[in-house]
C-alpha cells in the first residue's frame, strides 16, 4: 500500500428513498491497485452504495462528494462512471444469450468507421481480451453456450475493454462452482498484478480473506469499520463481529410460546431447477413444525429459502424430484397450489408486487382472493359477505384505509403486507410460510407485522419464517434453521442461536448439524 | 387516503354514476367514455335534423352492430386475460357456412342447425384454447393461424361460393319482438323490455346504497340517487318508445335481444362469479393468482373456447340477416371487435376492462359510424374518422397512466381544483413503497418468471 492519492474515495455519503434511508454518513476510501471487499448482512446498503458509485442513482440524488482519481466526479448516468473507468459487474450478467462473445464484448461501445463495424478488428481485439481472462472460447461462440463461471470472464473481459480502472464485482460467485470460483479469484489477483484496482462484494468470506487487502464493513446503511488485512489479526469471526454485532433493541413484542406436538413435517426434500436440471435447489432437506411454534429459516441469497418454501406449497417452484410432507401424522401430497391451501399451507411470498398482489385490484377483493369459496357459494360471490370479511380484517389487523374498496396499489407498504396477511389468513391455515414478511416496510408497520405473527402462533398455527434479518429471526422465532446451498446446515433452538453462529452456518456446510 | 374521498363528495351523484360500471379505476374512464357515446348521439342528432334518433335508424345500428357487440363481450374477457383473438371475423364465417350448409344441403331444422353451430363454434375453441393454455403458443399466433385455417374452413365447405338460409331461420338475424293482440299503437313487448330495464336499474341502485352502509361508507345523498335512477328509466324507456313504434312490422330487433341477454350473462359472469375473478386476477398478476390457487391455464383455455362460441353465436345471427352465407362474412369483424374493447377501456396490459364498457365502446365506433354514413362521407373518410378515434381514445388511456390519474376527465377534474389539490393528489399517486436497499438483493428465484 502507497501513501498515494487513493484511487476512490467516497465521502459521507447518504442516500435516502421516501420513508427509508438507505446509507447515512457512509465513508470509504480505495487505495489503488488494491482489492477492497465490503461486507454486510443482506439490506446493509453495498448495493446502494455501489449503485451510487457508478451512476446508476446520478448525482444530485444523493448527498456527499466521490473523489475518483483525486478530482471530483458527478456522474449522471452508468455511461459517465464508465467512460472516467468504473465499471460494475452485477450479480445477474447483463449479457445477451442470443449474441456471440465478441458481439457481447463491443455491445455499445463498437469498434466502428463510419457506423459499419469493423468485425476482424474487433475479433482479434476480443481474442486478445479472452486471452487476458483466461478464457479459452471462440469468440464467435453464442452466450448460452458458455456456463455461468465462463460468462463471467466474458463480463470481466468487456469491462477490460473499457479501459477499466476500477472494477467492482457484486457477489461475483454467487451462482459458480468451486472450481470457477478460484479461477475468478485469481484473475482478480492477477488484474491487481497489472494495476487494475478492485471492489468486491461477497458474503463468502474465506474468499475475502483470501484476497482482500482491506475490508469496509457496512451494516444498516453505515460504515462500521474498515480492517486492513494485511496487518494481520482479520479472521471469519472478526468480520462476522462486525457485520451482525448491533445490539438488540425492544423491537419486539413479548411473548410467552405455547409450543405443542409436531403436525408438520418435511423429510428428505429434493428438488431440481426449473431450468437446469444438474443443479438442485433442495438437497434433502428435512425440517418440522409444531403446533404455535414460530420457526426461523435463515440463510443468505440464493441459498434456497424461497426455493424450498415454494416447491413445499404446491410444488410451485422448481421440479419435485422425492421427499415426503407429513401433516398431522398423515402423507399428504401437495401437487398444485390449490391442494398445499385445501391442506391448510399458506404461503405469503417475499415479493408482494410480483408474488402476492394483483396491484389492479382492491383491498376488498385481494383479501378473498386466495379462497374465493368461502364468500361464494354455488360459484356466486356474495357482495356483502365479501364486504363484511374484508372490513373485519381491516378492523383487526389495523389496515390504514378509508375503505375497502380502496386499490391496494394505493397503500404503503406495511398495509399491503397486511393486506397479504388477511388474504392468507382468510384461508384458514394450520401453517403459514412467511417470506420476508417486513421487507421495505418501516419499524412501527414491522412491529405490527410481529405482533400478528405472534397472535397466529398463540392460536396453534405453526409459522415459518423466512428472513435475512437475523435480528428479526433471534427476536421472533423459538427455533431456527440455518440453510446454505439448498443443504439445512443447522437447527438451533433461539436460546442457543447468536448471529454469530447462525452467519457460519449460513455460510458454510462445515457445521452440519448431527442431530 | 383523503383525497381520494373529497372529490366523490363534491361531485355528488356524477361521481356515483359511475358506480354503474363496477368499481376500480376504470371506472372514471368509462364514465368518460359513456359522455362521448352521449355527445357523438347528440351532435348527429343536430346534424342529421333528427334522423339519427330516428326508430328505424336505431333499428338498423342495433341491427347491424349486434354481431359486433356480441364479439366485443367475448373480446373482452381475452383482452382482460391479456390475449388476443384474430380468428373471430373466420371463426363465425366458418361456423355460418356450416349452419347454412346443414340446413340447404342436408334439410337439418333450424334448431338444430343452430345446435350444430354452437358445437362446432365450441370444438373451434377448444382447438386454439388447447394451443394456448396448454402448449404456450401466444394467442396472438395461435388464432391468426386460426383466422386463416377457418378462411380456408369456410371457403371450403362453401366452394367459395354463396349458400342461402331458409327464410324461417334468418328471425334470429332480421326478426322482430312480434306483435302481441292487444291495439295499442306500439309494441308492447318491446316496452315490457323497457321495464325490465327500469325495473333493474332501480334494484341495482338499492344493492349499491346497501353495500356501501354495509361497509361504513357514506352513500350519496338520497336525492342524488333519485335523480341518477330517473334519468336512467328515462333514458331506457324513451329508447324502448322509439323501438316500440317504428314503421309497423318493426320493433326491438330479435339479434338486439340476443345481445341483451348475452350482456346481463356475461356482466354477471365477470362481476359476480369466481370464475369472472379469476379471469381479472390472472389477468392482473398470473404469478400471484396461480400462488393463490388459481389455475390459470384452465382460465385461459375456458375464456379462448368461450370467444369462439360467442364467434359462432355473432356468424349465425350475421347468416340470418344476410338471409346468406358468403365467403367473405365476417372480414375485418376482429378489428373492430377489439377496438370497441379499447375504446370501452380495457388495458391493453390486461387486468382491466367490463363488458358494459366495451359495449360502450362498441356503441361509440356504431354510432360514428352510422352518422357519417347518414351525413354522406364515404367509406374514406369513415375508415380515417374511425381509426384516429380509436387512437385518441387509447392515447387518453396511456397519458393518463404516466400521469398517475384514471382519466382525461380526472385531470381536468385536477385542473379545476387547483394547484393545492394537485399537489395533494399526486404524491398519492406514486409508488406507495419505497425502492428499499434490499429490493435487488432479492433471494427470489431469478428464473420464476420464466416458469
Amino acid at each position: 500500500m502507497t501513501d498515494a492519492v487513493p484511487i476512490l474515495e467516497m465521502r459521507s455519503i447518504t442516500k435516502g428513498f421516501p420513508g427509508v434511508k438507505a446509507l447515512s454518513n457512509v465513508s470509504i476510501t480505495v487505495a489503488a491497485g488494491e482489492v477492497h471487499a465490503i461486507c454486510g448482512e443482506n439490506g446493509a446498503g453495498k448495493s446502494t452504495l455501489m449503485k451510487v458509485l457508478s451512476g446508476v442513482y446520478p448525482y444530485g440524488t444523493y448527498d456527499g462528494e466521490i473523489w475518483f482519481r483525486g478530482e471530483v466526479v458527478e456522474f449522471k448516468d452508468i455511461r459517465a462512471s464508465e467512460q472516467a473507468g468504473i465499471v460494475i459487474i452485477h450479480q445477474e450478467l447483463a449479457l445477451i444469450p442470443e449474441l456471440s462473445i465478441t458481439e457481447n464484448i463491443f455491445l455499445g461501445n463498437e469498434i466502428e468507421r463510419g457506423g459499419v463495424i469493423d468485425w476482424s478488428q474487433a475479433r482479434l481485439r476480443a481474442l486478445d481480451l479472452l486471452a487476458r481472462v483466461g478464457l479459452r472460447e471462440d469468440p464467435d461462440t453464442q452466450i448460452k453456450h458458455l456456463g455461468v463461471g465462463k460468462q463471467q470472464l466474458v463480463e470481466i473481459a468487456k469491462a477490460l475493454s473499457k479501459e477499466v480502472k476500477l472494477l467492482i464485482l457484486d457477489e461475483p460467485t454467487a451462482a459458480l462452482n468451486e472450481d470457477d470460483s478460484q479461477h475468478l479469484l485469481d484473475l482478480i489477483l492477477s488484474l491487481k498484478g497489472k494495476g487494475i484496482t478492485s471492489i468486491i462484494i461477497s458474503h463468502k468470506l474465506n474468499e475475502i480473506e483470501q484476497i482482500a487487502d482491506e475490508i469496509t464493513i457496512i451494516r444498516d446503511g453505515r460504515t462500521i469499520e474498515t480492517l486492513d488485512v494485511n496487518a494481520g489479526g482479520v479472521d471469519e469471526d472478526r468480520i462476522i463481529r462486525g457485520m451482525v454485532g448491533r445490539s438488540l433493541e425492544s423491537r419486539f413484542p413479548d411473548r410467552t410460546p405455547h409450543i405443542g406436538e409436531v403436525f408438520f413435517e418435511v423429510r428428505d426434500w429434493w428438488v431440481q431447477h426449473p431450468q437446469v436440471p444438474e443443479r438442485l435447489v433442495a438437497k434433502g432437506s428435512n425440517l418440522v413444525v409444531r403446533r404455535g411454534e414460530i420457526v426461523g429459516l435463515a440463510g443468505l441469497m440464493g441459498a434456497g429459502r424461497t426455493e424450498l418454501a415454494m416447491s413445499v406449497f404446491g410444488r410451485s417452484y422448481g421440479k419435485y424430484l422425492s421427499g415426503t410432507l407429513i401433516k398431522d401424522g398423515e402423507e399428504i401430497v401437495l401437487k398444485d397450489v390449490q391442494s398445499a391451501i385445501d391442506h391448510g399451507l399458506a404461503y405469503v411470498s417475499e415479493d408482494r408486487k410480483v408474488l402476492g398482489l394483483n396491484l389492479l385490484d382492491t383491498i376488498k377483493r385481494s383479501i378473498v382472493s386466495a379462497k374465493l369459496s368461502k364468500v361464494a357459494p354455488r360459484g356466486v360471490i356474495d357482495a356483502y359477505t365479501e364486504s363484511d370479511v374484508a372490513d373485519d380484517y381491516r378492523k383487526r389487523l389495523r389496515i390504514k384505509t378509508p375503505s375497502v374498496d380502496v386499490g391496494v396499489a394505493k397503500l404503503s407498504g406495511g398495509n399491503q403486507q397486511k393486506v397479504v396477511l388477511a388474504k392468507w389468513m382468510f384461508t384458514d391455515p394450520d401453517l403459514l410460510i412467511l417470506d420476508e414478511p417486513t421487507r421495505g416496510i418501516d419499524v412501527g408497520a414491522k412491529y405490527e407485522i410481529y405482533t400478528i405473527i405472534q397472535q397466529l402462533a398463540a392460536q396453534g398455527k405453526g409459522v415459518i419464517l423466512i428472513s435475512s434479518e437475523l435480528p428479526e429471526l433471534l427476536g421472533i422465532s423459538d427455533r431456527i434453521y440455518t440453510i446454505f446451498e439448498g443443504q439445512i446446515t443447522d437447527d438451533l433452538p433461539v436460546s442457543e442461536a447468536t448471529p454469530e453462529n447462525l452467519m457460519r452456518s449460513m455460510t458454510s456446510v462445515r457445521q452440519k448439524a448431527q442431530r | 387516503m383523503t383525497t381520494e374521498t373529497v372529490p366523490s363528495k363534491s361531485n355528488g351523484g356524477i361521481a356515483d354514476l359511475k358506480k354503474m360500471f363496477g368499481g376500480g379505476t376504470s371506472s372514471l374512464r368509462q364514465f368518460g367514455i359513456l359522455f362521448s357515446l352521449i355527445a357523438i348521439i347528440v351532435v348527429f342528432q343536430i346534424w342529421t335534423n333528427g334522423t339519427t334518433l330516428s326508430p328505424q335508424n336505431l333499428i338498423n345500428v342495433v341491427s347491424q352492430q349486434s354481431y359486433i357487440l356480441i364479439l366485443a363481450i367475448g373480446m373482452v374477457m381475452v383482452i382482460i386475460l391479456g390475449h388476443i383473438d384474430l380468428s373471430v371475423g373466420s371463426v363465425a364465417a366458418f361456423v355460418g357456412i356450416i349452419v347454412a350448409k346443414s340446413m340447404d344441403d342436408w334439410q337439418v331444422p333450424w334448431p338444430v342447425a343452430i345446435g350444430i353451430g354452437l358445437v362446432v363454434g365450441a370444438l373451434v375453441g377448444a382447438w386454439q384454447g388447447f394451443w394456448v393454455a396448454y402448449v404456450g403458443v401466444p394467442a396472438f399466433i395461435v388464432t391468426l393461424a386460426g383466422m386463416l385455417i377457418f378462411r380456408g374452413g369456410n371457403q371450403w365447405i362453401g366452394q367459395s361460393t354463396t349458400t342461402p338460409v331458409p327464410p324461417e331461420y334468418s328471425f334470429i338475424g332480421s326478426g322482430y319482438l312480434p306483435e302481441l293482440p292487444i291495439a295499442v299503437n306500439f309494441n308492447v313487448l318491446t316496452m315490457l323490455l323497457g321495464l325490465i330495464g327500469v325495473g333493474w336499474v332501480f334494484y341495482n341502485e338499492y344493492r349499491l346504497r346497501r353495500q356501501q352502509q354495509r361497509i361504513g361508507v357514506e352513500p350519496a345523498p338520497l336525492w342524488v340517487s333519485g335523480v341518477k335512477v330517473v334519468l336512467l328509466s328515462a333514458a331506457i324507456l324513451w329508447a324502448a318508445w322509439l323501438f316500440a313504434t317504428g314503421r309497423p312490422g318493426t320493433s326491438f330487433p330479435i339479434s338486439g335481444v340476443i345481445l341483451l341477454v348475452l350482456v346481463v350473462v356475461y356482466s354477471f359472469i365477470t362481476n359476480r362469479t369466481v370464475f369472472g375473478r379469476h379471469i381479472y386476477a390472472v389477468g392482473g398478476n398470473r404469478m400471484a393468482a396461480a400462488l393463490s390457487g388459481v389455475k390459470d391455464r384452465r382460465v385461459d383455455f375456458l375464456v379462448m373456447m368461450n370467444m369462439s362460441i360467442l364467434a359462432a353465436v355473432a356468424g349465425m345471427i350475421y347468416v340470418g340477416r344476410a338471409t346468406a352465407s358468403g365467403p367473405q362474412d365476417g372480414n375485418g369483424w376482429e378489428l373492430d371487435a377489439i377496438a370497441a374493447v379499447f375504446i370501452g377501456g380495457a388495458a391493453v396490459s390486461g387486468g382491466i376492462g367490463t363488458v358494459i364498457g366495451s359495449i360502450i365502446g362498441g356503441l361509440v365506433m356504431a354510432f360514428l359510424n352510422n352518422g357519417l354514413q347518414l351525413i354522406g362521407a364515404g367509406a374514406d373518410a369513415i375508415s380515417i374518422t374511425k381509426g384516429l378515434v380509436l387512437l385518441l381514445a387509447v392515447a387518453i388511456d396511456v397519458i393518463s397512466k404516466r400521469r398517475g390519474g384514471p382519466s382525461i376527465i380526472g385531470i381536468f377534474m385536477r385542473r379545476f381544483e387547483g394547484k393545492d389539490n394537485k399537489k395533494a393528489v399526486l404524491p398519492e399517486t406514486m409508488p406507495a413503497v419505497a425502492p428499499t436497499t434490499a429490493s435487488n438483493e432479492s433471494s427470489l428465484p431469478a428464473d420464476l418468471p420464466r416458469q
